[in-house]
């Protein structure tokens, strides 16, 4: 609003950038230009304020329970981001990751196969759901949502036909797939292998999308689907692209809660879906597509971590820690429509 | 007789029963600025849409210096030379000046960084987007690496018209680069038709706005009912005679131009 007033000089027709502007339109401004700013500093005031709170909170062995728990979703909320990247949203993520991670232990464990060749197999697995999703997609021309939505009952369908309702017991399958829970001690915090493999995953995600022809498409793709058209952009194929690599990162979730939860269950991760959505979302990517980062969503899925792991140290009830978690659902999404509106 | 440098002869477009272009011309000479005119529904945005390969013709023939082509997606249009500034701009307004310059084709760091791990050639690009919208007058975008989005309606059209130029290299398109603009604004763009010219690429200029057409045209084609009714100079055609051909309400004097 000071904008139209303050201009001294008038800087012509196609030029200039506006000066002079209020504190919170900076705010805005800062936030439009770096959409990871927001949630890491909501993760460092919930830091302090948790630590505060409770001395356990900042021990190594708390530390590494968070960790090992973020480790998950971590890695699911990666695929995702990419979708949700493209304006689309994945509902089947943890239908996916539980169908995979039954394939690779069963097979595993009933045909003796070992660990390599039965991690390639999950991966096969959950790029070929990620693709069935991005075919429905592109080629039926059918929302994400109501596609993911189809897909989550009928993976999961298939997951508990395949596994027989039956969880396969660590102990039947081959150690390579369990590695992903060991521990290594740094400074006395045990840290598993599978939250290293959640950095990793990050870094290199996040390193794609910055620096490859692929990542700006993917932006373009989800910031206006058409204009990347005639742009050249084969959006279709970009779509495909993104569905099938955010199910081969889904995998790589499959692969990290085996290791969690030392076994395979058809019963596991039921809500994580949900939960990774909530990463992405907290971590300030936009739900419309083409803006936010997989940093971002790195430090949403932590701030869930922190916020429910810090409320159960100071003796909260879980429901008023998913109370808070839903408070911040809903105050991230405002503030994305805040940023959005992000006058020039 | 030069070679027109785009031509287009007998151009048939139907959708369903309704018929877009009945078998329409057109010829775009070597460093000209050819207005294209007509009513709503004349068949311009078909004739258009034919040339810059947003759709395939169901008949007729196109030809780019002389040689038939044939575009079956915008993509072949642009490797043949011809760009296209669409209506909507075709920009994508959360990335860069830089990196929507170069969208659909980003160029790639030399050596292993670009082959392996095909990252991409950020700062040339930058630098580049600095050059095309330097040469273009564009001098008061300060940093090519801010959003499109902070930019201006202008602005706007100012990058989609620089990328057009930048890699145009036989054929730039506009379709209704004014339309959305202020008075200042649409001046400003008018001046960035004609320094297209300048550099020797021919323009079609698709436009509602007649003076606008007869401030910059150097012929005016006017399409009406799906064909080529006419071609005037504005320099000797008013402007309400060409508004009066284009509605039917006059005919075309004797074969001009």
């Amino acid at each position: 609003m000071s904008t139209t007033l303050s201009s001294k000089q008038d800087p012509g027709p196609l030029g200039g950038d506006h000066v002079d502007r209020s504190p919170l339109s900076r705010i805005q401004h800062l936030l439009h230009a770096q959409a990871t700013i927001g949630p890491a500093v909501v993760l460092l005031v919930s830091i302090v304020v948790f630590a505060l709170m409770s001395d356990r909170f900042l021990q190594p062995g708390n530390i590494s329970l968070i960790l090992q728990q973020v480790a998950v979703v971590g890695t699911l909320a990666v695929g995702q981001t990419i979708i949700i990247l493209t304006a689309g949203i994945d509902l089947s993520c943890g239908a996916i990751m539980v169908l995979t991670s039954i394939v690779m232990a069963k097979v595993a464990a009933e045909t003796g196969l070992p660990g390599v060749p039965a991690l390639l197999l999950g991966f096969l697995v959950g790029t070929a759901c990620g693709l069935i999703n991005g075919m429905l997609i592109t080629r039926l021309k059918l929302p994400p949502f109501i596609v993911t939505l189809g897909t989550l009952n009928v993976f999961f369908a298939l997951n508990l036909w395949y596994s027989e309702s039956a969880t396969i017991r660590g102990t039947e399958m081959p150690s390579l797939l369990l590695w992903t829970g060991e521990t290594f001690t740094i400074g006395g915090t045990r840290i598993t292998y599978g939250s290293i493999i959640m950095v990793v995953l990050v870094g290199v995600m996040a390193f794609v999308l910055k620096n490859t022809a692929w990542g700006r498409h993917v932006y373009a793709t989800g910031d206006d689907a058409e204009a990347s058209r005639l742009s050249g952009i084969r959006t279709g194929r970009v779509l495909l692209s993104v569905y099938a690599t955010a199910g081969a990162v889904y995998a790589l979730s499959a692969w990290i809660l085996i290791g969690r939860i030392a076994s395979a269950s058809p019963q596991a991760g039921q809500l994580e879906n949900l939960d990774s959505i909530t990463a992405v979302v907290i971590g300030g990517t936009s739900l419309f597509g083409g803006r936010g980062a997989i940093i971002g969503s790195l430090l949403g899925a932590l701030i869930v971590g922190v916020f429910r792991n810090g409320l159960a140290l100071a003796g909260v009830d879980v429901l008023w820690q998913t109370l808070a978690v839903g408070v911040l659902i809903i105050v991230a999404v405002s503030l994305d429509q805040w940023i959005r509106k992000v006058k020039p | 007789m030069t070679t027109p440098v785009l031509q287009a002869r007998g151009l048939v477009k139907r959708y369903g029963k309704v018929t877009a272009l009945a078998g329409s011309d057109l010829e775009l000479l070597p460093g000209e600025i050819l207005a294209v005119i007509g009513d709503n529904g004349a068949g311009k945005s078909s004739l258009i849409k034919a040339l810059s390969g947003a759709v395939v013709p169901d008949e007729g023939e196109i030809m780019l210096d002389g040689a038939p082509v044939s575009f079956s997606t915008p993509i072949d249009a642009r490797n043949a030379g011809i760009e296209t500034v669409h209506q909507t701009l075709a920009v994508s307004p959360s990335l860069d000046i830089a990196s929507n310059l170069f969208l659909g084709r980003e160029r790639r760091r030399k050596g292993v960084l670009g082959t392996v791990f095909r990252m991409l050639d950020r700062n040339g690009m930058r630098d580049e987007a600095r050059r095309q919208l330097d040469a273009l007058g564009i001098m008061t975008i300060q940093n090519p690496g801010q959003a499109v989005e902070t930019l201006s309606g202008g602005q706007r059209q100012a990058v989609a018209v620089a990328r057009a130029a930048a890699f145009g290299s036989r054929v730039v398109i506009m379709d209704e680069p004014t339309a959305a603009l202020g008075v200042r604004e649409s001046r400003a763009v008018l001046d960035l038709v004609l320094q297209v010219r300048e550099r020797g690429l021919p323009v079609i200029l698709i436009s509602h706005n007649m003076p606008h057409v007869f401030e910059v045209a150097d012929r005016i084609h006017i399409q009406r009912l799906g064909r080529r009714k006419a071609v005037v100079d504005p320099k000797t055609v008013s402007m309400s005679d060409a508004v009066a051909i284009m509605t039917g309400a006059m005919e075309p004097p004797e074969q001009a131009a």
